[in-house]
Protein backbone atom coordinates (compact mmCIF):
# COMPACT_ATOMS: atom_id res chain seq x y z
CA UNK A 1 0.00 0.00 0.00
CA UNK A 2 1.05 3.31 -0.03
CA UNK A 3 -0.46 5.34 2.76
CA UNK A 4 3.19 7.77 3.88
CA UNK A 5 1.36 10.14 5.95
CA UNK A 6 2.79 9.21 9.62
CA UNK A 7 0.14 6.72 11.44
CA UNK A 8 -0.66 6.73 14.71
CA UNK A 9 -3.03 4.45 16.95
CA UNK A 10 -2.37 1.58 15.32
CA UNK A 11 -4.27 -1.70 16.86
CA UNK A 12 -7.27 -0.69 14.06
CA UNK A 13 -5.56 -3.17 12.03
CA UNK A 14 -8.57 -5.22 11.92
CA UNK A 15 -11.12 -2.66 11.19
CA UNK A 16 -9.08 -1.70 8.12
CA UNK A 17 -8.84 -5.11 6.24
CA UNK A 18 -12.48 -4.61 5.88
CA UNK A 19 -12.65 -1.55 4.27
CA UNK A 20 -12.97 1.98 4.42
CA UNK A 21 -16.02 3.67 3.30
CA UNK A 22 -13.49 5.66 1.01
CA UNK A 23 -9.73 5.02 0.49
CA UNK A 24 -7.69 7.08 2.65
CA UNK A 25 -5.30 7.71 -0.60
CA UNK A 26 -5.08 6.38 -3.54
CA UNK A 27 -2.83 6.69 -6.36
CA UNK A 28 -4.16 8.13 -9.82
CA UNK A 29 -1.69 7.17 -13.00
CA UNK A 30 -2.56 9.98 -15.73
CA UNK A 31 -0.50 9.08 -18.42
CA UNK A 32 0.86 6.05 -19.75
CA UNK A 33 3.11 8.68 -21.55
CA UNK A 34 6.63 8.57 -20.42
CA UNK A 35 10.28 10.19 -21.83
CA UNK A 36 12.16 7.26 -20.05
CA UNK A 37 11.94 3.47 -20.14
CA UNK A 38 13.16 2.23 -16.47
CA UNK A 39 13.19 -1.28 -16.62
CA UNK A 40 11.33 -1.93 -13.19
CA UNK A 41 8.19 0.39 -14.48
CA UNK A 42 5.29 -0.80 -12.50
CA UNK A 43 2.91 0.02 -15.47
CA UNK A 44 5.26 -0.74 -18.08
CA UNK A 45 4.35 2.56 -19.51
CA UNK A 46 6.14 4.46 -22.87
CA UNK A 47 2.75 5.28 -25.22
CA UNK A 48 0.24 7.62 -24.38
CA UNK A 49 -2.67 5.67 -24.47
CA UNK A 50 -5.67 7.21 -27.00
CA UNK A 51 -8.35 6.48 -24.58
CA UNK A 52 -6.31 8.67 -22.00
CA UNK A 53 -9.26 10.29 -19.48
CA UNK A 54 -10.02 14.19 -21.06
CA UNK A 55 -9.11 17.24 -18.94
CA UNK A 56 -13.12 17.38 -18.46
CA UNK A 57 -12.72 13.75 -17.30
CA UNK A 58 -10.13 13.81 -14.83
CA UNK A 59 -11.82 17.02 -13.32
CA UNK A 60 -14.68 15.04 -12.90
CA UNK A 61 -12.81 12.58 -10.48
CA UNK A 62 -11.63 15.00 -8.47
CA UNK A 63 -14.81 16.20 -8.03
CA UNK A 64 -15.87 12.84 -6.99
CA UNK A 65 -12.55 12.49 -4.55
CA UNK A 66 -13.30 15.45 -2.90
CA UNK A 67 -16.90 14.25 -2.61
CA UNK A 68 -16.10 10.82 -1.27
CA UNK A 69 -13.21 13.05 1.38
CA UNK A 70 -10.37 11.35 -0.33
CA UNK A 71 -7.75 13.44 1.47
CA UNK A 72 -4.88 13.14 -0.72
CA UNK A 73 -3.70 11.37 -4.25
CA UNK A 74 -0.52 10.02 -5.02
CA UNK A 75 -0.27 10.96 -9.00
CA UNK A 76 1.92 9.33 -11.09
CA UNK A 77 2.65 7.90 -14.28
CA UNK A 78 4.24 7.66 -16.78
CA UNK A 79 5.82 10.98 -16.13
CA UNK A 80 2.43 12.90 -15.20
CA UNK A 81 4.54 15.92 -16.25
CA UNK A 82 4.36 15.12 -19.65
CA UNK A 83 0.40 15.63 -19.58
CA UNK A 84 -0.70 19.36 -21.35
CA UNK A 85 -3.16 19.34 -18.89
CA UNK A 86 -0.93 18.19 -15.48
CA UNK A 87 -0.61 22.16 -13.93
CA UNK A 88 -4.74 22.72 -14.38
CA UNK A 89 -5.77 19.11 -12.86
CA UNK A 90 -3.55 19.94 -9.98
CA UNK A 91 -5.07 23.40 -9.05
CA UNK A 92 -8.04 21.94 -9.40
CA UNK A 93 -7.18 19.37 -7.32
CA UNK A 94 -5.70 21.60 -4.33
CA UNK A 95 -8.67 24.00 -4.75
CA UNK A 96 -11.41 21.08 -3.69
CA UNK A 97 -9.10 20.06 -1.01
CA UNK A 98 -7.57 16.95 -2.92
CA UNK A 99 -4.20 17.15 -1.70
CA UNK A 100 -1.37 16.02 -4.02
CA UNK A 101 1.48 14.15 -3.88
CA UNK A 102 3.32 13.59 -7.34
CA UNK A 103 6.16 11.44 -8.50
CA UNK A 104 8.00 12.80 -11.39
CA UNK A 105 11.64 12.03 -13.10
CA UNK A 106 11.99 15.87 -12.78
CA UNK A 107 12.94 16.19 -16.87
CA UNK A 108 10.26 18.32 -16.96
CA UNK A 109 10.57 20.13 -13.85
CA UNK A 110 12.26 22.89 -15.10
CA UNK A 111 13.17 26.18 -12.73
CA UNK A 112 9.96 28.17 -14.05
CA UNK A 113 7.84 25.03 -13.41
CA UNK A 114 9.33 23.98 -10.07
CA UNK A 115 8.65 28.35 -8.76
CA UNK A 116 4.89 27.70 -10.02
CA UNK A 117 5.13 24.30 -7.52
CA UNK A 118 6.40 26.51 -5.15
CA UNK A 119 3.47 28.61 -4.76
CA UNK A 120 0.96 26.08 -4.40
CA UNK A 121 0.08 25.04 -1.12
CA UNK A 122 -1.13 21.14 -0.36
CA UNK A 123 1.24 19.89 -3.62
CA UNK A 124 4.15 17.30 -2.38
CA UNK A 125 6.49 16.69 -4.92
CA UNK A 126 8.60 13.19 -5.19
CA UNK A 127 11.79 12.93 -7.61
CA UNK A 128 12.66 8.90 -8.50
CA UNK A 129 16.51 8.52 -8.30
CA UNK A 130 17.54 4.61 -8.42
CA UNK A 131 20.96 5.01 -7.30
CA UNK A 132 23.07 7.71 -5.21
CA UNK A 133 25.48 7.52 -8.82
CA UNK A 134 24.50 8.34 -11.83
CA UNK A 135 26.37 5.02 -13.33
CA UNK A 136 23.52 2.65 -10.95
CA UNK A 137 20.77 4.92 -11.16
CA UNK A 138 21.20 5.58 -14.88
CA UNK A 139 21.53 1.44 -15.35
CA UNK A 140 17.56 1.27 -14.33
CA UNK A 141 16.34 4.12 -15.63
CA UNK A 142 18.18 5.76 -18.64
CA UNK A 143 21.51 7.35 -19.77
CA UNK A 144 21.56 11.01 -18.76
CA UNK A 145 18.16 10.60 -16.08
CA UNK A 146 20.25 10.79 -13.19
CA UNK A 147 21.43 14.58 -14.05
CA UNK A 148 18.16 15.33 -14.67
CA UNK A 149 16.22 14.50 -11.46
CA UNK A 150 19.66 16.46 -9.87
CA UNK A 151 18.61 19.32 -11.92
CA UNK A 152 14.83 18.95 -10.87
CA UNK A 153 16.03 19.20 -7.36
CA UNK A 154 18.43 22.47 -7.70
CA UNK A 155 15.38 23.83 -9.49
CA UNK A 156 12.68 22.86 -6.34
CA UNK A 157 15.89 24.13 -4.00
CA UNK A 158 16.23 27.69 -5.91
CA UNK A 159 12.92 28.25 -6.12
CA UNK A 160 12.61 27.61 -1.76
CA UNK A 161 9.53 24.85 -2.52
CA UNK A 162 10.44 23.46 0.84
CA UNK A 163 10.84 19.89 1.93
CA UNK A 164 10.47 17.84 -1.04
CA UNK A 165 10.97 13.86 -1.43
CA UNK A 166 13.63 11.77 -2.99
CA UNK A 167 11.92 8.76 -3.99
CA UNK A 168 13.86 5.24 -4.56
CA UNK A 169 13.24 1.43 -4.93
CA UNK A 170 15.17 0.02 -3.62
CA UNK A 171 17.16 -2.95 -5.49
CA UNK A 172 20.70 -5.66 -5.12
CA UNK A 173 22.22 -2.34 -6.77
CA UNK A 174 21.65 0.18 -4.83
CA UNK A 175 20.89 -1.01 -1.38
CA UNK A 176 24.32 -0.55 -0.54
CA UNK A 177 23.63 3.20 -1.25
CA UNK A 178 21.43 4.21 1.60
CA UNK A 179 23.37 6.14 3.31
CA UNK A 180 24.47 8.47 0.39
CA UNK A 181 20.59 8.27 -0.40
CA UNK A 182 20.30 10.18 3.03
CA UNK A 183 23.41 12.43 2.49
CA UNK A 184 21.68 13.59 -0.69
CA UNK A 185 18.32 14.24 1.00
CA UNK A 186 20.03 15.82 4.04
CA UNK A 187 21.62 18.57 1.48
CA UNK A 188 19.02 19.39 -0.01
CA UNK A 189 16.53 19.60 3.14
CA UNK A 190 14.84 16.91 1.48
CA UNK A 191 13.04 13.98 2.72
CA UNK A 192 13.99 10.13 1.89
CA UNK A 193 11.33 7.73 0.70
CA UNK A 194 12.03 4.42 0.06
CA UNK A 195 10.26 1.86 -1.76
CA UNK A 196 10.35 -1.67 -2.30
CA UNK A 197 11.28 -3.30 -6.18
CA UNK A 198 7.88 -5.26 -6.95
CA UNK A 199 7.45 -7.81 -9.87
CA UNK A 200 4.63 -5.34 -11.62
CA UNK A 201 5.00 -4.47 -15.19
CA UNK A 202 8.17 -4.81 -16.58
CA UNK A 203 9.83 -5.37 -13.10
CA UNK A 204 8.66 -9.22 -14.10
CA UNK A 205 11.81 -9.28 -16.23
CA UNK A 206 14.11 -7.11 -14.16
CA UNK A 207 13.28 -8.52 -10.69
CA UNK A 208 15.16 -11.77 -10.39
CA UNK A 209 17.72 -9.99 -11.18
CA UNK A 210 17.50 -6.24 -9.18
CA UNK A 211 15.66 -7.81 -5.56
CA UNK A 212 17.49 -7.25 -2.51
CA UNK A 213 19.08 -10.57 -1.42
CA UNK A 214 17.51 -12.05 1.88
CA UNK A 215 21.14 -10.70 4.05
CA UNK A 216 20.21 -7.16 2.04
CA UNK A 217 16.88 -6.93 3.25
CA UNK A 218 17.43 -7.83 6.64
CA UNK A 219 20.36 -4.81 6.65
CA UNK A 220 17.70 -2.84 5.19
CA UNK A 221 15.27 -3.68 8.01
CA UNK A 222 17.94 -2.44 10.73
CA UNK A 223 18.71 0.45 8.64
CA UNK A 224 14.68 1.65 8.61
CA UNK A 225 14.13 0.81 12.06
CA UNK A 226 17.06 3.65 13.23
CA UNK A 227 15.59 5.72 10.96
CA UNK A 228 11.82 6.59 11.34
CA UNK A 229 11.81 9.53 9.66
CA UNK A 230 12.70 7.73 6.32
CA UNK A 231 9.14 7.24 4.45
CA UNK A 232 8.25 3.61 2.94
CA UNK A 233 4.72 4.28 2.00
CA UNK A 234 4.15 0.76 4.40
CA UNK A 235 6.02 -0.92 2.06
CA UNK A 236 8.69 -3.01 3.92
CA UNK A 237 5.63 -4.18 6.02
CA UNK A 238 7.37 -7.89 4.57
CA UNK A 239 10.02 -7.32 6.70
CA UNK A 240 8.15 -6.64 10.08
CA UNK A 241 8.54 -10.73 10.78
CA UNK A 242 12.26 -10.14 11.70
CA UNK A 243 11.02 -8.71 14.60
CA UNK A 244 9.68 -5.38 15.81
CA UNK A 245 7.17 -3.80 13.26
CA UNK A 246 8.14 -0.94 11.46
CA UNK A 247 6.30 2.37 11.41
CA UNK A 248 3.21 1.93 9.47
CA UNK A 249 -0.30 0.14 9.62
CA UNK A 250 1.78 -3.05 7.85
CA UNK A 251 -0.62 -4.69 6.01
CA UNK A 252 -2.01 -4.76 2.45
CA UNK A 253 -4.30 -1.87 2.02
CA UNK A 254 -5.31 -3.02 -1.66
CA UNK A 255 -9.11 -2.46 -2.08
CA UNK A 256 -9.72 -1.99 1.39
CA UNK A 257 -7.67 1.98 2.07
CA UNK A 258 -5.76 2.20 -1.30
CA UNK A 259 -6.44 1.61 -5.13
CA UNK A 260 -5.46 2.52 -8.66
CA UNK A 261 -6.73 4.53 -10.97
CA UNK A 262 -5.06 4.32 -14.41
CA UNK A 263 -4.52 6.42 -17.24
CA UNK A 264 -7.86 5.47 -19.23
CA UNK A 265 -10.25 5.42 -15.88
CA UNK A 266 -9.67 1.83 -14.54
CA UNK A 267 -9.34 0.65 -11.27
CA UNK A 268 -7.38 -1.68 -9.84
CA UNK A 269 -7.08 -2.97 -6.44
CA UNK A 270 -3.29 -1.34 -5.81
CA UNK A 271 -0.59 0.32 -8.08
CA UNK A 272 1.30 -3.08 -8.07
CA UNK A 273 -1.68 -4.98 -9.83
CA UNK A 274 -2.32 -3.54 -12.97
CA UNK A 275 -3.78 -7.01 -14.65
CA UNK A 276 -7.38 -7.74 -15.69
CA UNK A 277 -7.40 -10.14 -12.28
CA UNK A 278 -7.30 -7.36 -9.96
CA UNK A 279 -9.43 -4.94 -12.36
CA UNK A 280 -12.58 -3.82 -10.23
CA UNK A 281 -14.12 -1.27 -12.50
CA UNK A 282 -13.93 2.18 -14.58
CA UNK A 283 -14.41 5.34 -12.92
CA UNK A 284 -16.36 5.86 -16.67
CA UNK A 285 -18.78 3.42 -15.70
CA UNK A 286 -22.00 4.87 -14.19
CA UNK A 287 -21.82 5.44 -10.43
CA UNK A 288 -18.11 6.58 -11.10
CA UNK A 289 -15.09 5.80 -8.90
CA UNK A 290 -17.57 5.87 -5.81
CA UNK A 291 -19.52 2.73 -6.95
CA UNK A 292 -16.19 0.83 -7.80
CA UNK A 293 -15.21 1.39 -4.60
CA UNK A 294 -17.77 0.64 -2.67
CA UNK A 295 -19.84 -1.98 -4.58
CA UNK A 296 -17.32 -3.81 -6.57
CA UNK A 297 -17.28 -7.53 -6.17
CA UNK A 298 -13.11 -7.73 -6.20
CA UNK A 299 -13.11 -4.99 -3.77
CA UNK A 300 -15.53 -6.51 -1.86
CA UNK A 301 -13.83 -9.93 -1.85
CA UNK A 302 -10.77 -8.66 -0.97
CA UNK A 303 -12.26 -7.17 2.55
CA UNK A 304 -13.46 -10.39 3.18
CA UNK A 305 -11.29 -12.84 5.91
CA UNK A 306 -8.41 -14.07 3.92
CA UNK A 307 -6.44 -17.48 4.41
CA UNK A 308 -3.48 -17.26 5.86
CA UNK A 309 -3.12 -20.67 3.30
CA UNK A 310 0.31 -21.92 3.83
CA UNK A 311 1.79 -19.26 6.95
CA UNK A 312 -1.14 -20.04 8.69
CA UNK A 313 1.90 -22.34 11.11
CA UNK A 314 4.06 -19.78 11.01
CA UNK A 315 4.51 -17.94 14.37
CA UNK A 316 5.17 -14.00 12.25
CA UNK A 317 1.79 -14.25 10.11
CA UNK A 318 0.80 -11.43 12.45
CA UNK A 319 3.40 -9.56 11.73
CA UNK A 320 3.93 -10.06 8.09
CA UNK A 321 0.23 -11.25 7.06
CA UNK A 322 1.72 -13.39 4.34
CA UNK A 323 3.46 -10.06 2.79
CA UNK A 324 2.08 -8.07 -0.63
CA UNK A 325 -0.11 -9.76 -2.88
CA UNK A 326 1.62 -8.07 -5.62
CA UNK A 327 4.42 -9.95 -5.61
CA UNK A 328 3.38 -13.13 -4.99
CA UNK A 329 0.65 -12.80 -7.93
CA UNK A 330 3.88 -11.58 -10.28
CA UNK A 331 6.13 -14.48 -9.39
CA UNK A 332 3.43 -16.80 -9.72
CA UNK A 333 3.20 -17.73 -6.26
CA UNK A 334 -0.53 -18.76 -4.73
CA UNK A 335 -1.89 -15.69 -2.89
CA UNK A 336 -2.29 -17.38 -0.25
CA UNK A 337 0.99 -18.78 0.60
CA UNK A 338 4.58 -16.61 1.65
CA UNK A 339 5.51 -13.56 -0.14
CA UNK A 340 8.64 -14.41 -2.50
CA UNK A 341 10.91 -12.38 -0.32
CA UNK A 342 9.66 -14.01 3.09
CA UNK A 343 12.00 -13.20 5.59
CA UNK A 344 12.25 -16.87 6.40
CA UNK A 345 13.02 -18.10 3.52
CA UNK A 346 9.97 -19.75 2.54
CA UNK A 347 9.29 -17.79 -0.33
CA UNK A 348 12.64 -18.89 -2.26
CA UNK A 349 11.26 -22.71 -1.22
CA UNK A 350 7.91 -21.88 -2.83
CA UNK A 351 9.45 -20.35 -5.69
CA UNK A 352 11.80 -23.43 -6.61
CA UNK A 353 9.02 -25.71 -6.28
CA UNK A 354 6.98 -23.44 -8.79
CA UNK A 355 8.61 -25.68 -10.67
CA UNK A 356 8.82 -25.73 -14.28
CA UNK A 357 4.86 -23.53 -14.98
CA UNK A 358 4.92 -20.88 -16.78
CA UNK A 359 7.30 -18.22 -16.28
CA UNK A 360 5.51 -14.68 -15.29
CA UNK A 361 6.04 -12.92 -18.32
CA UNK A 362 6.19 -9.02 -18.37
CA UNK A 363 2.69 -7.66 -20.20
CA UNK A 364 3.91 -5.52 -23.31
CA UNK A 365 1.62 -3.05 -21.27
CA UNK A 366 2.17 0.61 -22.55
CA UNK A 367 6.13 -0.33 -23.75
CA UNK A 368 7.17 1.49 -26.29
CA UNK A 369 7.11 -1.35 -29.43
CA UNK A 370 8.51 -1.27 -32.86
CA UNK A 371 6.68 -0.92 -35.85
CA UNK A 372 5.82 -5.04 -35.75
CA UNK A 373 4.72 -4.36 -31.87
CA UNK A 374 8.03 -6.07 -30.61
CA UNK A 375 8.45 -4.00 -27.32
CA UNK A 376 11.76 -1.46 -28.01
CA UNK A 377 15.17 -2.64 -25.57
CA UNK A 378 15.51 -0.58 -22.91
CA UNK A 379 17.58 2.56 -23.17
CA UNK A 380 20.68 1.67 -21.23
CA UNK A 381 21.66 -1.95 -21.73
CA UNK A 382 21.74 -3.40 -17.76
CA UNK A 383 24.39 -4.66 -16.62
CA UNK A 384 24.39 -6.41 -13.33
CA UNK A 385 27.17 -6.50 -11.34
CA UNK A 386 25.99 -9.38 -8.02
CA UNK A 387 25.20 -13.03 -9.10
CA UNK A 388 21.02 -13.64 -8.43
CA UNK A 389 21.84 -15.33 -5.63
CA UNK A 390 24.10 -14.16 -2.75
CA UNK B 1 5.18 26.04 0.14
CA UNK B 2 3.86 27.61 4.00
CA UNK B 3 5.91 26.64 7.00
CA UNK B 4 3.91 23.30 7.34
CA UNK B 5 6.94 21.17 7.80
CA UNK B 6 7.92 23.53 10.90
CA UNK B 7 8.50 21.07 13.72
CA UNK B 8 4.73 20.70 16.10
CA UNK B 9 5.63 22.90 19.41
CA UNK B 10 5.58 20.78 22.22
CA UNK B 11 2.49 22.77 23.81
CA UNK B 12 1.09 21.50 26.91
CA UNK B 13 -2.44 20.73 26.83
CA UNK B 14 -4.41 23.21 28.79
CA UNK B 15 -7.87 22.04 29.19
CA UNK B 16 -9.00 25.34 30.52
CA UNK B 17 -8.68 27.15 27.63
CA UNK B 18 -11.20 27.03 24.40
CA UNK B 19 -10.53 24.34 21.80
CA UNK B 20 -11.51 23.48 18.32
CA UNK B 21 -10.62 21.10 15.27
CA UNK B 22 -7.56 22.67 14.04
CA UNK B 23 -8.23 24.76 10.92
CA UNK B 24 -6.31 23.21 8.51
CA UNK B 25 -7.47 19.54 9.34
CA UNK B 26 -10.96 17.54 7.66
CA UNK B 27 -12.41 14.83 9.40
CA UNK B 28 -14.14 12.01 7.81
CA UNK B 29 -16.03 9.98 9.54
CA UNK B 30 -15.90 5.96 9.43
CA UNK B 31 -17.50 3.14 11.45
CA UNK B 32 -14.30 3.17 13.93
CA UNK B 33 -15.01 6.82 14.69
CA UNK B 34 -12.91 9.01 12.03
CA UNK B 35 -10.16 10.09 10.21
CA UNK B 36 -8.24 13.08 10.37
CA UNK B 37 -5.94 14.46 7.85
CA UNK B 38 -3.77 17.66 8.68
CA UNK B 39 -2.96 19.48 5.38
CA UNK B 40 -0.07 21.05 7.05
CA UNK B 41 1.68 18.63 8.75
CA UNK B 42 0.56 15.84 6.19
CA UNK B 43 0.04 13.60 9.28
CA UNK B 44 -3.17 10.70 9.33
CA UNK B 45 -4.36 9.91 12.66
CA UNK B 46 -7.53 8.10 13.81
CA UNK B 47 -10.21 9.14 16.24
CA UNK B 48 -10.79 5.82 17.45
CA UNK B 49 -13.98 6.02 18.74
CA UNK B 50 -17.50 7.62 17.68
CA UNK B 51 -17.78 9.48 21.42
CA UNK B 52 -14.44 11.20 20.83
CA UNK B 53 -15.35 11.64 17.15
CA UNK B 54 -18.36 13.80 19.15
CA UNK B 55 -16.24 15.44 21.57
CA UNK B 56 -13.95 16.70 19.05
CA UNK B 57 -16.61 17.98 16.86
CA UNK B 58 -18.44 19.66 19.67
CA UNK B 59 -15.07 21.42 21.45
CA UNK B 60 -15.80 24.72 19.75
CA UNK B 61 -19.30 24.83 20.77
CA UNK B 62 -17.92 25.26 24.80
CA UNK B 63 -15.95 27.96 26.45
CA UNK B 64 -13.24 25.65 27.61
CA UNK B 65 -11.90 21.72 26.69
CA UNK B 66 -13.16 20.84 30.36
CA UNK B 67 -16.74 22.20 29.82
CA UNK B 68 -16.68 19.94 26.69
CA UNK B 69 -15.84 17.03 28.85
CA UNK B 70 -17.72 17.71 31.84
CA UNK B 71 -20.82 17.72 28.80
CA UNK B 72 -20.04 14.96 26.94
CA UNK B 73 -18.00 12.46 28.61
CA UNK B 74 -19.38 9.99 31.54
CA UNK B 75 -17.76 10.88 34.65
CA UNK B 76 -14.97 7.67 34.99
CA UNK B 77 -14.27 8.35 31.46
CA UNK B 78 -12.72 11.82 31.78
CA UNK B 79 -9.30 11.15 32.16
CA UNK B 80 -9.17 9.33 29.33
CA UNK B 81 -10.72 11.61 27.55
CA UNK B 82 -8.58 14.74 28.46
CA UNK B 83 -5.34 12.33 27.66
CA UNK B 84 -6.85 11.52 24.71
CA UNK B 85 -7.20 15.57 23.74
CA UNK B 86 -3.88 16.11 25.08
CA UNK B 87 -2.60 14.05 22.34
CA UNK B 88 -4.56 15.18 19.39
CA UNK B 89 -3.06 18.55 20.73
CA UNK B 90 0.37 17.56 20.42
CA UNK B 91 -0.63 16.60 16.63
CA UNK B 92 -2.41 19.79 15.96
CA UNK B 93 -5.84 17.83 15.37
CA UNK B 94 -7.19 20.51 17.70
CA UNK B 95 -5.91 23.84 17.97
CA UNK B 96 -6.61 26.72 20.95
CA UNK B 97 -9.18 29.07 19.22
Amino acid sequence: MSVDAPIENLPLRQRFTRGLDAPICLTWELTYACNLACVHCLSSSGRRDPLELTPAETLHVVDELADMRVFYVNIGGGEPMLRPDFFDLLSYAVDHKVGVKFSTNGTRLTAERARRLAGMDYVDVQISIDGALASTNDAVRGEGSFAAARTAMDNLAAADFGQFKISVVVTRENVTQLDQFSTIAESYGAQLRLTRLRPSGRGVDAWDALHPTADQQRMLYHWLLERPDVLTGDSFFHLSALGEPLDGLNLCGAGRLVCLIDPVGDVYACPFVIDDEFLAGSVRQEGGFARVWRQSDLFRSLREPQSAGACASCGSYDACQGGCMAAKFFTGLPLDGPDPECVFGHGEDALAARGSGPAPVAAVGHSKVDRRGVPLPVPTPVRFRTPARA
Amino acid sequence: MTDERAPVPALAFDPDLAWGVHPQVALRDESFGALAYHYGTRRLLFLKSRPLVELVSSLDQYESATAAIVAVVPPEQRPAYRRALARLAASEVIGVR
